[in-house]
């Protein structure tokens, strides 16, 4: 018994998962090895290659990893992804986080009501509202800077799109960010303080090491959203001149709209192995920190106050 | 010394948690915060080390007022009920975190930890996490790293509450002997009045935000200054009876007692409420004069004494005012082997030199002389 505690027998249990594992093979697992093989041959959308693909071997891969344009695309989702999830919305949901942290009542939901309404809206919708904000002739910014012509798209598409990612995604990482402050006990808060600790020791020696990993978490999941994010093509189309191309963007323009299919997907993997090595990464990381979690224990002491 | 003037502290939504309340605890003071639950003891204590800020009054601490003085800069160490450990520091680093605010050297912090640590038994665990260590231990950090910067007073808030029964004695011991050594001043919450009787040098009662009497311990266990002091010290509830002035003597649960002397001024048929403690009750199987008649109700093991409780049935002539019309239940403690039956009809007589009258809520008896002791 003690091998089935279900008490299905083998051939029952296999028949619960078959379904699972069958729509986990046709949906997930079978497309992931179809890119990796579409990514070692040569085809094309349209065109001769089109109909008769050639496997070319790693030919698309190294193509890619020396290629100026992928490096550089390559770098730009660095960028995108260091200034608007790790910086950006990382920082700022917690700075929010922190300072509504006891207040209760209509600020704090104000504050939290303008900060989701930019996250639960859709893509199309707020990439237009940030076109129509940031546009070179009649942009809302403009008028309110007063600085007419500014073209913020053409000159620092980057920073825009940084500001616009940071700007769209905090929510998330400030509702996370007070749902963790929230199972900081006040009592190791006012400790610090009698102690005369600042808000910044405070922060350094009761909540960090208190919250270590919601912060991992929010960073594995703003890290690997924003690293896939599309919506940048919704605003900049990747340019000017490529300048805010990042990778996802970069798959989009070569696969379909040049139509190589085969680049495409060799791109298309590497990017799925540098998710896999984020998830990796976290996994190896909170497994560490299962490791020295103690459980503080007056809870403990309490139940056996109760006995 | 601590001195509160006029504090009251008022939470949104109206609640007023304390009232106007006005208080000193001398240097070196043992003062125990007592009192029901939800009657402000958690927020005094929190107010006078800082964590709340009064809505009128002033806090004075050694003689400044530091009403406006943050908590870190007030000197005092608080321990709160949870004890308020870092899961993540050693006990070492958790003793010594009050010392690393204060940039005291590393050597130096970890070596006055260690100190106090050994003192507090607690040697062994130095480099084990809270989460490794009993409830008991953990208690002992707690203080450990109250007692390690020298603080000019210790605020403890419940801080035996969630050890067991035997543990919480021996930890209440060790906790009078270890401030009679340091001699700083302690303010301790507790809803527990055996604590705060055994603890303090000075207790002070509180009900709704307010202070109804403050005394030493056989002060306020001996002449609780109100019926609510009186219901609420004692390991068993005092016996207080609704009774009348009449005849140049008191008419309590049909019973005839004599009129204390501090009485004598009263007019006849004036409602006193009659009170002795059930450890000063004797039972007698035969009728005795200034005996409550009844018959036993309830019977309690004490373990070394057995808690009677009897129902007096309601007087036959009209019942004194305020009385419940159903009769009265007068508790009596008798030692092992002296216990009646249960259902027996049993004669309770109160020791008069004991017994307490009040007279609107006031306490009218002395105190007893030491030749009625
Ligand atoms: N932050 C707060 N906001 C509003 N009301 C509060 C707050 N803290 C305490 N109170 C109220 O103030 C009153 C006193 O609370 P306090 O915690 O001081 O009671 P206590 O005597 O310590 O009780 P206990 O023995 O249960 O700990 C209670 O009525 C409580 O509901
Ligand atoms: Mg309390």
């Amino acid at each position: 018994m003690t091998s089935d505690p279900s008490g299905l027998g083998r051939g029952g249990a296999a028949a619960l998962v078959l379904p699972a594992l069958v729509l986990i093979g046709v949906f997930l697992v079978f497309p992931a090895l179809w890119t990796i093989y579409l990514g070692l041959t040569d085809y094309r959308l349209t065109g001769l290659a089109a109909a008769d693909p050639q496997v070319v071997g790693p030919a698309n891969y190294l193509d890619a990893l020396g290629d100026e344009r992928f490096l550089g695309s390559t770098w730009l989702s660095v960028q995108y992804v260091l200034g608007s999830a790790v910086i950006g919305q990382a920082c700022l949901g917690f700075a929010i986080a922190w300072l509504v942290r006891d207040r209760r009542g209509p600020l704090r939901r104000v504050v939290e009501g303008v900060v989701l309404l930019s996250w639960i809206l859709p893509g199309s919708v707020v990439a237009y509202l940030w076109i129509a904000l940031l546009d070179r002739d009649g942009g809302t910014l403009n008028a309110l800077l007063n600085t007419p012509g500014a073209a913020w798209l053409l000159d620092h598409p980057m920073l825009s799109l940084v500001v616009f990612n940071t700007w769209r995604g905090t929510a998330f990482s400030m509702m996370l960010y007070a749902a963790a402050l929230e199972s900081v006990p006040p009592s190791h808060l006012e400790t610090a303080r009698l102690a005369g600790a600042s808000a910044f020791q405070q922060l350094r020696d009761v909540v960090l090491p208190r919250i270590r990993g919601h912060v991992l978490t929010n960073l594995l999941l703003i890290s690997l959203w924003t690293f896939n994010d599309f919506t940048p093509f919704l605003i900049t189309a990747g340019g000017p001149e490529g300048a805010s191309e990042t990778l996802p963007v970069y798959v989009y323009i070569v696969a379909l709209r040049d139509g190589e299919l085969g680049v495409g997907a060799a791109v298309s993997f590497l990017i799925l192995a540098v998710n896999l090595v984020f998830a990796l990464v976290y996994l190896r990381l909170l497994r560490a920190r299962g490791r020295d979690a103690d459980v503080p224990a007056p809870a403990r002491a309490a139940t056996r106050t109760a006995a | 010394m601590i001195s509160l003037h006029g504090l009251t502290k008022e939470f949104p939504g109206g609640v007023r948690a304390i009232d106007a309340l006005d208080l000193e605890i001398a240097d070196g003071e043992f003062f125990a915060l007592l009192g029901p639950s939800g009657c402000g003891k958690t927020t005094l204590l929190r107010t006078i080390a800082g964590l709340e800020t009064p809505t009128r009054g002033r806090v004075a601490i050694g003689g400044v007022d530091v009403t406006a003085t943050p908590p870190g800069r007030r000197d005092v160490a608080m321990v709160f009920q949870d004890y308020a450990l870092f899961p993540h520091m050693d006990v070492t680093d958790n003793i010594a975190y009050p010392l690393r605010i204060r940039k005291v050297p590393r050597a130096e912090r970890r070596a006055r930890a260690a100190e106090t640590a050994a003192r507090l038994s607690l040697a062994e665990l130095l480099a084990r996490r809270p989460g490794q260590l009993s409830g008991g231990q953990q208690q002992r950090v707690a203080l450990a790293r109250a007692i390690a910067c020298h603080p000019r007073a210790f605020l403890f808030d419940e801080p035996l509450s969630n050890l067991d029964a035997r543990l919480r004695l021996e930890a209440r011991t060790f906790l009078k002997r270890l401030q009679r050594d340091l001699a700083v001043t302690t303010v301790f919450v507790t809803h527990d009045q055996g604590e705060a009787l055994a603890l303090a040098d000075r207790v002070a009662v509180m009900s709704g935000g307010r202070i109804m009497q403050v005394g030493t311990p056989a002060e306020v266990f001996q002449r609780p200054a109100s019926t609510f002091v009186a219901s609420f010290i004692g390991s068993t509830p005092m016996n207080l009876l609704p009774g009348e002035v009449r005849g140049g003597g008191l008419r309590v649960a049909g019973a005839r007692l004599p009129l204390p002397q501090e009485a004598a001024g009263l007019p006849e048929g004036a409602g006193v409420v009659y009170g002795v403690r059930p450890e000063y009750v004797d039972l007698s199987p035969a009728p005795r004069p200034g005996a409550f008649a009844g018959r036993v109700a309830v019977l309690e093991n004490l373990g070394t004494a057995h808690l009677v409780t009897l129902e007096v049935p309601a007087e036959d002539g009209e019942p004194p005012a305020g009385s419940e019309p159903g009769g009265a239940t007068v508790q009596a403690v008798v030692p092992e082997g002296g216990e009646p039956a249960l259902g027996e009809a049993v004669w309770a007589a109160p020791r008069h030199e004991r017994a307490l009258v009040y007279h609107d809520d006031v306490l009218l008896t002395r105190a007893p002389d030491r030749a009625a002791r």
